[in-house]
């Protein structure tokens, strides 16, 4: 018999990195839903057309370094990182701006950094973020809540046939950033006072909020990342809100519009740039919450998921060091670096 | 009420971080009762089963061994003894396959079994609270029980703590917590009353507060039958929720008892022993059934066998056997593994033997354990860190330890993986980490032992520089001191030109060798390292020669003097004679000091205070001649006498010469190491006053010549009393020498054969002596008459050469010459072999400490031949010398001048031939017959006279073997 040899444990779960990978998709499926019965067919337009591009140039680098390509591609984190940056383009965006921000975020963001598990920055929102800077029109052009177009016109929009500005309008968050201080004005405009919060919106974030809480069921991810990053929005909010509710949006408003439910439990939990430790996810959650808060109250852009994460990207590896857990048998955790702190 | 209620009947048991829920696979083993093993044909008993030091084997091949009898006993406090399973026939001890993970071979005792399976006499203890914990233990130890959970420490240590440690819980593992392993479940269902038994014993050895039993909440029917096993007694139960590894030690002592090691340190920190359930009822097979642990359960389950269940199988049957016993098909088995699937290795062979640990044999089809999905990248989900019972992130770990980041790693402590394989279990990726971990583990511990191996390099190669450095130094003052000691031989009118800033150097450089050295040796002790002592010998070694050096330097100092003007040498003279004297008592304090703290160097210390003091004796007598020889220095003043010069001369050399014998003779009684060196000095002395005494009859016999207004004042010394007071003083050279023999011998010094022969020496000398005065008294009358009145100067020499060359000649002893001359070739070859086998053991030790795998004790074994080896070459170098000093000596003595002396005289009676020649062809035109006449007849005398000379020259040096 010739035998197998193999080092223990010799036994593993069944699951593997494709299959978590895979539940993440899945579990966007009910916003994009709400998405797509919102503002029309625009975003699953968005998201499969994304996901093409994604596998075309993952599939081309892979091959250009010389690896596996069918076995990387199914691990699904191209496909996840496709369908996260498609979810988060407008429905309107023509087929080259989805282009380009996949192809940054696949080619640049992921496999110029080694590829899979040595990324620093979430792909999907350097991606956003290129196109946001680069193309700040386009970027920002939502449907108005009950406008939704129809397939041939969203086919029309992708193709970049149909000019954008009559369907187009403000989303809640860029209303209240306008008029924030105007009450009369605030109370005026019926986009930000749909049934629990702005309009439309406010369902899109419940089905995300929806698949998130089946992610967590699912151990896919726990809970420290949404926690902490809604925690971190909602409090500064409710804090800001008492004091000034003109000037300050309630923290029910923040936590159902814009990108918030999507951003913490899709994007901000991508564990491969968020931070590792529970401790340290708490924090780096708590972080990105806040920062969005600041950036959508002061800020100059009526939305900030992407630049919040990729800042505390950024901090990750330092709040690692300093929220290590308390090995068994330590009387205290260890903290900052090997050369620095040793206890 | 209901929550009081429960928390009376179920104790708390307290959780740990992380964990897995593996599929349990215990079904398939645990329905059929414990069934016996199979009888192999063979067995095969690794010395090393246990953690600790390999059994050293008691039987050899071909021995026939009875079942229980011991055949390996433990090797150290840290190893377990072994035993034969059954009876038959040792046929091999040698290397075999073992059930190590890296499938590597070790010494096995291989025994043929005879299958009659015949016990040995043994017999158990019926109440051992009759028998001391201490008896028990050894019970415990030489029943060769090792921890049967996995690691298999030696169980007697386990349970012999020192008094001082305080037993808070003794914890019983019965928790069995990895897949498919049934065997512990099976024993307690089975043989509960046997391991509470096993637990009493274990309770009278370590008198603990509290007994605890930790069972996993699976094994409802080994819960129960323990239960009813211990009712009545002090066990507390304590299920524990199933959950992967909560039988891991640590893990269940914070399970039961909420109690956390410290990382590094033992359970017995904390006051908690942990023993398994298995070694509890081993422990009651050997106390109380007298029977070794030859034979353990063992779980043999998977898909591949078709009678799984748990089999009592003897120690050392191959996993094949037990494959077959339990209906194998071979052909399904993709994964043959040892242990748990958490925590065991698969084997490469399924002949390797079942060991002491072996709870199970998982005979496993590659779809029950399908082969490992390919390596991905890690995705940092940080599913590892949230199962980690030791609450690591396995992620970060993982990352460095393939980075090689090993600082970084043990920042996260790695160390304190405990190899559960959680991590590994959950990785979505399949990342293979537990092996990343045992493989920064081990570079880890690695570069420990490397670090380690550097520092003991670093200090052996400090050590071996100053040494070498020391030899340098010792080299050169030695150098110095033969270039001096030449230099003082020729020591004609030319002022020797002393190179003392050279000897100054080379005593410097042995005092900075010193001071290193004592350097190395303060740091190594600090460090507690194995080599302190060897590095202080080294030290006191350097120190010696430091000191030796600066007696080279003190020396040449007082040599230097000769060179300058008279008064300038009385007044440095003075000066290196307070140095002397105050070094003299420095020494004296030192060695007092060192004789009331009871020092071992005490006798050394004596023994140089006593050279100090020769020393300054001799610089006393020195300045006290510088101060006799200054006013003949001085032109002005009259010329002193030099024969009473001279003869307080001799007085003095004898003097010291005497009182360096007495210093040599204390430090031979002493067994001090320099008794040789001190005994040479002596010689030296000896030789220095004979010259001396030489030169004196030299001066006698020359006075008239040297002052030529002067009519010869006295006759020669009486030669009788000068020859009477040589026997003298040679005999009890002699006797001295042979009393110090013969205490060397009585003590076995290693040099009493050189002074046995130095003794046989002296007494050919005194019976040479002897000889000498009895022919001198018969030719006393014709001596008395010899020394003739020179009528005019040329005249002189004729007369006077022949009787000083020819009185000495005839006493020459063939006998004693050819004696020495033999000698002397005998010690050129025992020094040059000598020197030779220091020099190879020399080269071998510098090769060995180039080298790395010598270890340090070697290398101080080593070092110390080499030191012996040169002990011997100085020794026999020493001998030698003094050998050659002694025979040049006697020529001296013999001829009643030295070589040099005879050179001179056969030069001068050559020139004055010459000289003679000249004026008679000077002559031989202008003088008359007669003057001619007279003259050629002056000629022909000076010729006889040359010849004579000559030949007494070349007599001398052919007779005492010298070639100059
Ligand atoms: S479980 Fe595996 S993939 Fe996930 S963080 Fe740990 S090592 Fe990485
Ligand atoms: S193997 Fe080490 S790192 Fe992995 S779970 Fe066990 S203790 Fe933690």
């Amino acid at each position: 018999m010739s035998l197998i040899t193999s080092t223990s444990p010799h036994a593993s779960v069944k699951n593997n990195t494709g299959a978590f990978m895979r539940q993440v998709i899945y579990a966007t499926l009910p916003g994009l839903a709400v998405l797509t019965w919102q503002f029309g067919w625009g975003t699953v337009i968005n998201v499969l057309w994304a996901v093409v591009v994604a596998l075309i140039c993952e599939g081309l680098f892979l091959k250009a370094r010389g690896r596996n390509v069918a076995f990387y591609l199914k691990d699904y984190s191209a496909v996840l990182t496709a369908v996260l940056l498609g979810l988060a383009l407008p429905p309107t965006a023509p087929w080259w701006l989805t282009l380009v921000g996949v192809g940054f975020a696949i080619i640049v963001a992921k496999q110029l950094y080694g590829g899979l598990g040595m990324n620093p920055f979430n792909p999907a929102m350097v991606g956003y973020v290129l196109l946001l800077i680069s193309f700040p029109v386009a970027m920002t052009q939502w449907i108005a809540p009950g406008e939704a177009p129809g397939f041939v016109q969203s086919l029309q929009l992708f193709a970049g046939q149909l000019p954008v500005d009559g369907l187009s309008g403000a989303t809640p968050l860029d209303t209240f950033r306008t008029w924030a201080g105007n009450e009369t004005e605030l109370a005026s405009h019926g986009i930000l006072h749909g049934d629990l919060a702005g309009q439309g919106w406010e369902w899109v974030n419940l089905a995300f909020l929806l698949g998130g809480l089946y992610l967590i069921s699912r151990k896919i991810i726990t809970w420290h990342i949404p926690a902490g990053f809604l925690a971190g929005l909602a409090a500064p909010a409710l804090i800001a809100w008492l004091i000034d509710p003109v000037r300050f949006a309630d923290p029910l408003f923040h936590l159902l519009s814009g990108g918030a439910m999507l951003g913490a439990f899709f994007i901000a939990t991508d564990p491969v740039s968020a931070a590792t430790s529970r401790m340290g996810r708490l924090v780096y959650a708590l972080l990105i919450g806040v920062l969005i808060w600041v950036i959508r109250s002061f800020g100059g852009y009526p939305d900030a998921v992407a630049f919040s994460v990729l800042l505390l990207n950024l901090s990750a590896p330092f709040i690692d060091y300093y929220t290590q857990p308390r090995t068994y048998g330590h009387s205290k955790p260890n903290r900052g670096t090997a050369g620095g702190g040793k206890s | 009420m209901i929550r009081t209620f429960f928390r009376s009947r179920t104790p708390k048991v307290f959780d740990f971080h992380g964990g897995i829920h593996p599929p349990e696979m215990k079904h398939l083993s645990n329905g059929t009762e414990i069934a016996p093993g199979p009888l192999p044909a063979q067995l095969i008993l690794p010395l090393n089963m246990h953690i600790g030091a390999p059994a050293k084997p008691l039987v050899e091949p071909g021995d026939r061994v009875l079942k229980g009898q011991m055949i390996a006993e433990p090797a150290g406090a840290v190893s377990a003894a072994i035993h034969a399973p059954t009876s038959g026939t040792v046929s091999a001890i040698g290397p075999r396959p073992i059930q190590h993970p890296s499938g590597m071979d070790a010494i096995c005792i291989v025994i043929d079994t005879d299958g009659r399976d015949e016990w040995i006499a043994h017999s158990g203890i019926s109440d051992y609270t009759e028998r001391s914990p201490g008896e028990l233990v050894d019970t415990i130890r030489y029943a060769g029980i090792a921890g049967m959970g996995g690691a298999g420490f030696p169980t007697s240590i386990k349970v012999n703590l020192g008094d001082h440690q305080r037993v808070e819980e003794l914890v019983i593992n019965a928790v069995e917590c990895e897949p498919y392993i049934t065997a512990d479940d099976r024993l307690m269902r089975e043989r509960a009353d046997e391991i509470i038994t096993g637990i009493h014993i274990l309770q009278y050895l370590l008198n603990p507060r509290r007994t605890l039993i930790g069972i996993e909440d699976n094994k409802p029917e080994a819960i129960k039958a323990i239960k009813r096993a211990c009712k009545g007694c002090d066990i507390e139960i304590r299920v524990v929720p199933t959950k992967y590894p909560s039988g891991g030690e640590k893990q269940l002592i914070q399970l039961v008892t909420g109690k956390e090691v410290k990382s590094g340190q033992l359970p017995a920190h904390v006051g908690v022993v942990c023993q398994n359930v298995g070694t509890a009822y081993a422990i009651k097979r050997a106390v109380i059934n007298g029977e070794p642990l030859i034979q353990r359960v063992t779980t043999l389950t998977g898909d591949g066998v078709s009678q799984p269940g748990n089999y009592e199988v003897l120690i050392g049957t191959p996993v094949s056997d037990l494959l077959h016993h339990g209906g194998v098909d071979a052909g399904k088995i993709g994964r043959l593994v040892m242990g748990g699937p958490m925590m065991g290795f698969t084997l490469h062979s399924p002949t390797v033997p079942m060991v002491k640990t072996t709870n199970c044999i998982i005979a496993a089809s590659p779809e029950e354990l399908p082969e490992p999905p390919p390596e991905q990248p890690c995705i940092r989900c940080g599913s590892c860190a949230e199962v980690c019972p030791a609450n690591l992130l396995p992620q970060q770990l993982y990352w460095h330890a393939k980075n090689d980041d090993l600082e970084k790693a043990q920042h996260h402590n790695l160390m304190d993986c405990i190899e559960c394989g959680a991590c590994a279990y959950v990785c979505p990726s399949h990342i293979p980490l537990v092996q990343y971990y045992r493989y920064a583990k081990g570079a880890v511990r690695q570069q420990a032992a490397d670090q380690l191996k550097a520092d003991k390099a670093r200090q052996r190669f400090e050590a071996r520089q100053a040494r070498i450095d020391a030899e340098k130094a010792e080299k050169e003052a030695r150098r110095q001191a033969r270039l001096e000691a030449n230099r003082k031989k020729k020591e004609a009118s030319a002022a020797p030109t002393v190179d003392t800033a050279a000897l100054k150097q080379a005593s410097l450089e042995a005092s900075k060798a010193y001071k290193a050295a004592v350097k190395a040796a303060k740091a190594a002790d600090a460090e507690g390292a194995a080599n302190a002592a060897e590095l202080k010998a080294e030290a006191d070694r350097l120190k010696e020669i430091a000191d030796k050096a600066k007696a080279a330097v003190r020396d040449a100092g007082s040599a230097a003097p000769a060179a300058v003007p008279a008064e300038d040498v009385v007044a440095k003279l003075k000066k290196q004679v307070g140095d002397a004297s105050s070094a003299y008592k420095a020494a004296v304090k030192a060695a007092k000091e060192a004789e009331a703290n009871g020092d071992d160097s005490a006798a050394a210390l004596r023994a140089q205070a006593d050279e100090l003091k020769a020393s300054a004796d001799k610089l006393k007598a020195e300045l006290r001649d510088a101060k006799a020889g200054a006013p003949a220095a001085a032109p002005t003043a009259a010329q002193a006498d030099p024969v009473s010069d001279l003869k307080k001369q001799v007085g003095e050399a004898s003097s010291a010469y005497k009182a360096a014998v007495k210093t040599a003779k204390e430090a031979e009684e002493n067994g001090a190491d320099n008794a040789a060196e001190l005994r040479s000095k002596a010689d030296e002395l000896k030789a220095a006053a004979d010259q001396l005494k030489a030169e004196l009859r030299d001066a006698k016999a020359n006075a008239p010549a040297a002052v030529p207004v002067q009519a010869p004042t006295a006759p020669p010394a009486d030669p009788l009393t000068e020859l009477k007071k040589k026997v003298g003083e040679v005999s009890a050279a002699y006797k001295a020498a042979v009393k110090a023999a013969k205490e060397a011998e009585e003590n076995g010094a290693g040099n009493a054969a050189e002074l046995r022969a130095e003794a046989d020496t002296l007494k050919a000398d005194a019976d040479h002596w002897k000889a000498e005065l009895r022919d001198a008294k018969a030719a006393a009358p014709a001596v008395a008459k010899a020394p003739p009145v020179p009528t005019d100067q040329p005249k002189m020499p004729e007369a006077s050469a022949p009787q000083a060359l020819t009185q000495p000649l005839t006493a020459v002893d063939p006998e004693a010459a050819a004696k020495r001359q033999k000698r002397l070739k005998g010690l050129k070859t025992a020094y040059n072999m000598a020197h030779k086998q220091y020099k190879e053991a020399h080269a071998a030790l510098e090769r060995a400490e180039r080298k790395e795998e010598v270890s340090a004790d070697e290398l101080i074994e080593m070092q110390r031949k080499v030191d012996k080896l040169k002990n011997k070459a100085d020794v026999a170098r020493d001998a030698l010398d003094a050998l050659i000093e002694e025979a040049k000596a006697d020529i001296r003595a013999h001829t009643g001048k030295d070589l040099k002396t005879l050179k001179l005289e056969a030069a001068r009676a050559e020139s004055a031939l010459a000289d003679k020649k000249l004026e008679l062809d000077k002559l031989a035109s202008s003088s008359g017959e007669d003057a001619l006449e007279a003259l050629n007849s002056e000629l022909k005398a000076l010729e006889a006279e040359a010849q004579i000379a000559r030949k007494a020259l070349k007599q001398a040096l052919e007779e005492q073997g010298l070639v100059e």
